[in-house]
């Protein structure tokens, strides 16, 4: 199961950072400023994986943007690359043509996404399609005044 | 900059984040942080109550705040608040901020599992869906028991891929805590698995990606089957062998598009087919074709593969089918630990050469991490070390490699050597004979290195203090160049080596006696006298006296664990702590200091008599000369140590010694003498050794002749040695009606001799029996009926007999006399002793 995620920039600041251990404010601070120099430090044509305390740490770069995942040892790297890969995508789809500003304006939003991909660590919902549908969901909620209808219905399942 | 379009604009957030990115500096930014803060303050606390929309842009601007790095003190309770509001986006603001700031210590848990229990109870399946959110990435333990069951239930029926994929991450986690209680779910993980693997590319299309179908879900799947064993059922484990041969065969066909996406999906799901059938263990086939895949990763370009398929390997290489067949890219995983440009990489190869050495390959594996480690990245240099002393010691053939191996280690490596692994090689030396001459050479070639490691000066110094006399004989190692190798390196160590260097100058004192004098010349000086560490100056004081006073004999019994002691001799042992106190009453010679007793001058008898009953002290004394004497004797074998002391501040040159018999005597009584040396400095002592052996009884004792040169003149001195009959003594004890018995056995008149004297000293009963026990009789209690007399037996040994004796003594304390009967089978005996302990009272 992922344990942690951090975006941060070029310059070591954090874009994102969503935790799914629980762990004290020093401890997180801690472990994202360790981290975030371990990666900074590592040349570009390096391997994206690295072994880090006792985690496996699975980062790539978008443009400006280290995406970095720390996963327990018995995970699968190369699909952690895709689940990277995948919020990428998600993030590009809603926002059209993503970049670093998007996500420091909105970083609320891309918290809502991750959150609509990933659960407790894991992937829930694969499926790009079903997530970019729920997220225009609960756009049109916020523009709701009233009780909100039941979003499952609207979609047709239940 | 970008406009935001989609939902609630929440503009002041926009703008403050604006005004964030232009601040010019660190502290311009918190000052307008610090502003924006008071300003959140204040409203928080107004009369005013706020509205819904408001409070959700505070809560997001707190978030944001904390986001760039700064603690957020207050707040929480209005996050809280927004958590039951009805709106979905306060709401939604209101949990994504619990989750990111609030973890599981805090105070307000419970209010926070209130409103998450409101919403879970809602019918309202957005709240419901906000809430089970928060649980999943908090984390409380009320809320999970209920969760277990729905998840089960609803995978098994579910066909909702979505579900599926969440379900099944829970599943695993569950499965890997209480694995008996969801053994049902192996069979349907295989079922959907065989769909997906087998799917055509048409059906899931959602659920495709890249071209690969379902990878998340196929990758859960098969982390799901890690948790158990292989399935027992055949029809199943069959088709989960078929699908893990698909997988495989996947992996050759050509990629469906270019896009690295698709590989790293695909292989995403080879990689985890592997490991289960690594985990697995039982399909001999698969072992060796997941093999050869890896071993195409090997070479692949893109390094995440190489490394993912060192990793794999390294678990592969413990699976006994596999084994060999890992082995034989041995070539390919060295080259990569010499090519590689990435540490993580070299690092995966060093592990798996470690995992596939075996005893065929392990001098090349061992040779190859040498080689590595002299350009290791420091901080996994110890790890490497370690691995090769572990790999060295449990694949050496012969130990002059294991030897050589370590000995390299720690040259390129040596702070990285820790104390285990040079313990490990003097420990494997030591009780290998035929490896230390070996290591005694090379250990002494590697230390002639200009800069040598401290590591290597205290493996050398030990080796050198034990073996060092292995490689005496040839010129270019004699025990002075040994020495001053060692000591050349002297001065550059930390005390604990010193120490260990120290203890090395004894050894090589007692090995080799032709550099004691240098070694003592060193031990003097005063660096080491007065040395500033306590651990040192001890050990240099007490090796100096050590050897100037001992003998090789007792240094060889105490220096060398391997020997067992011999008999203590009782004097102030500074190594041996095991020393067992001399019999009876016998005085200590001490040592470092002259003994208060008066000694005799030459030429009186008084020193003979005082040693009848005693074994140790000083038996001559004068001006120049002091002669001191330690004896111990075992039935008819005695050994007498001397010791001579030159008390003056000149040498005595020429010194010799010997001993002479009457020709009485010399049949009677065998006396062997060691050689000593001819120089005595000043205030030093020599010893030398006297070996007694009884043939038969005797009454007269040898004469010690000693001459020497001091300043010029010839001294010449002669001493009687305080050999008697009594000194083969064996104290008997026996019950009184044995005694009795033999008592009446010895009745011949020539059996017995009885003397009636008048008492010399003052008597005293615990002083009679001192001396008693120190003439080498048993005394026996009860026997006489009258209590103030003293009863002894015992036996003495000659090499042509043994002689039974029994004694009796009775003191008259009125009349200041004693009563002497003694009763032996041998008259000369009765005489003798007779005559021996009446001198004593």
């Amino acid at each position: 199961m992922m344990q942690f995620m951090l975006l941060f920039s070029r310059q070591g600041k954090l874009r994102l950072q969503k935790w799914y251990v629980p762990l004290s404010d020093k401890e997180r601070k801690k472990i994202s400023r360790d981290l975030v120099q371990t990666i900074l430090a590592r040349k570009p044509k390096m391997c994206s994986f690295l072994e880090w305390r006792d985690l496996k740490i699975v980062y790539k770069r978008y443009a400006s943007l280290y995406f970095c995942c720390a996963v327990e040892d018995q995970d699968n790297e190369l699909i952690t690359l895709e689940i990277i890969h995948r919020y990428v995508e998600l993030l590009d789809k809603y926002f059209g043509s993503v970049c670093e500003l998007d996500i420091i304006f909105n970083f609320e939003k891309a918290y809502f996404i991750l959150d609509e991909f990933l659960l407790g660590g894991e992937a829930q919902e694969t499926s790009k399609k079903n997530v970019l549908k729920a997220i225009e969901q609960a756009d049109l909620l916020q523009e709701e005044a009233e009780a909100p209808r039941s979003v499952l219905e609207e979609i047709g399942l239940t | 900059m970008p406009t935001v379009s989609k939902g609630d604009g929440m503009r002041g957030l926009a703008v403050f984040i604006s005004d964030i990115r232009n601040c010019k500096s660190k502290e311009a930014e918190v000052k307008r942080i610090n502003k924006e803060l008071a300003n959140i303050r204040s409203k928080f606390k107004g009369d005013k109550a706020l509205d819904g929309y408001s409070k959700k842009k505070y809560v997001c601007k707190l978030l944001f705040i904390f986001l760039l790095g700064h603690d957020i003190d207050f707040g929480h309770m209005e996050a809280v608040n927004l958590l039951s509001s009805n709106k979905y986006t306060e709401k939604q603001i209101g949990y994504l901020f619990i989750s990111v700031l609030v973890n599981s210590n805090s105070d307000l848990i419970r209010l926070i599992n209130n409103a998450i229990k409101n919403d879970l109870a809602s019918r309202n399946p957005t709240f419901m869906n906000l809430a089970l959110h928060c649980i999943a990435n908090v984390g409380s333990r009320e809320m999970a028991e209920a969760q277990k069951q729905i998840c089960f239930l609803t995978w098994i029926c579910s066909c909702f891929q979505g579900v599926v994929t969440a379900a099944t991450s829970l599943i695993t986690t569950l499965a890997q805590k209480s694995p008996d209680d969801f053994k049902t779910s192996v069979c349907l993980a295989v079922a959907r698995l065989s769909r997906i693997v087998t799917s055509a590319s048409l059906d899931l299309q959602d659920y495709t990606y890249y071209f690969v179908a379902a990878p998340w879900l196929s990758v859960k799947l098969l982390r799901l089957l890690q948790c158990y064993p292989p399935p027992e059922d055949a029809a199943l484990r069959s088709r989960l062998t078929e699908c893990l041969e698909t997988i495989l065969n996947k992996a050759q066909e050509p990629p469906k598009s270019k896009k690295v996406q698709h590989s790293n999906a695909k292989n995403a799901v080879l990689f985890e087919a592997i490991a289960l059938i690594i985990h697995h263990d039982s399909e001999p086939n698969l072992l060796v074709r997941a093999c050869n895949q890896l071993g195409h990763f090997l070479q692949h370009r893109e390094t995440n593969l190489r490394y993912l398929a060192l990793e794999s390997m390294c678990t592969l290489a413990s699976s006994e089918f596999s084994h060999e067949a890992v082995k034989t890219h041995i070539e390919t995983v060295i080259n990569a630990l010499k090519t590689e440009r990435d540490v993580s990489v070299r690092q995966r190869a060093v592990d798996l050469l470690y995992a596939m050495c075996d005893r065929s390959n392990s001098k090349q594996i061992v040779a190859e991490m040498l080689s590595y480690l002299e350009t290791a990245d420091y901080s996994i240099r110890e790890e490497i070390v370690l691995k090769v002393a572990i790999l060295a010691e449990k694949y050496a053939v012969d130990y002059t490699w294991y030897v050589d191996t370590i000995l390299n280690l720690i040259r390129i490596a040596g702070d990285y050597v820790s104390e285990e692994v040079w313990y490990r090689v003097i420990q494997i030396v030591i009780n290998q004979d035929d490896v230390q001459g070996y290591a005694a050479k090379t250990v002494f070639e590697a230390l002639q290195a200009p800069a040598c490691h401290e590591n290597l000066v205290k493996v050398g110094g030990y080796i050198l203090g034990e073996f060092g006399n292995l490689i005496a004989g040839d010129p270019r190692s004699s025990p002075l160049v040994q020495f001053n190798l060692l000591h050349s390196k002297f001065h550059l160590c930390s005390v604990p080596t010193r120490a260990l260097l120290l203890s090395a100058y004894i050894k090589f004192i007692n090995l080799f006696p032709e550099v004691k004098g240098t070694i003592q010349d060193v031990l003097r000086s005063d660096s080491q006298l007065r040395n500033a560490d306590v651990e040192l100056q001890q050990r240099a004081v007490e090796y100096l006296r050590l050897s100037c006073i001992a003998s090789t004999d007792i240094l060889v019994s105490k220096n060398s664990a391997k020997r067992a002691s011999s008999p203590s001799l009782g004097f102030n042992d500074a190594l041996n702590l095991n020393s067992t106190p001399s019999s009876g009453a016998s005085l200590l010679v001490d040592v470092f200091t002259d003994l208060s007793n008066p000694a005799p001058t030459e030429g009186s008898d008084e020193h003979f008599t005082r040693f009848v009953c005693k074994n140790n002290g000083v038996i001559y004394e004068n001006q120049l000369l002091q002669i001191g004497l330690k004896s111990e004797y075992r039935q008819n074998l005695g050994r007498i140590y001397v010791f001579y002391g030159n008390k003056t501040s000149t040498q005595f040159l020429s010194f010799s010694t010997s001993v002479t018999s009457n020709d009485l005597l010399t049949p009677q009584l065998n006396v062997q003498v060691k050689p000593v040396d001819p120089l005595i400095e000043a205030g030093a002592q020599l010893q030398q050794i006297l070996n007694i052996e009884c043939v038969s009884d005797f009454s007269e004792a040898p004469v010690l002749n000693i001459q020497f040169r001091y300043g010029g003149t010839l001294q010449n001195i002669t001493v009687k040695l305080p050999v008697m009959l009594n000194k083969f003594f064996q104290p008997t004890e026996m019950t009184s009606q044995d005694f009795f018995q033999r008592w009446k056995q010895l009745g011949a008149p020539q059996q017995e001799v009885q003397k009636i004297f008048k008492a010399k000293n003052q008597m005293d009963t615990d002083v009679a029996k001192a001396k008693l026990l120190g003439f080498g009789v048993a005394l026996l209690d009860g026997v006489d009926p009258n209590p103030a007399n003293f009863v002894g037996a015992g036996i003495i040994h000659t090499k042509t007999t043994q002689v039974g004796c029994l004694l009796r003594l009775e003191p008259n304390t009125q009349a200041q006399m004693y009563r002497l009967t003694l009763r032996t089978s041998k008259e000369s005996v009765s005489q003798r002793l007779c005559e021996l302990l009446s001198e004593q009272f």
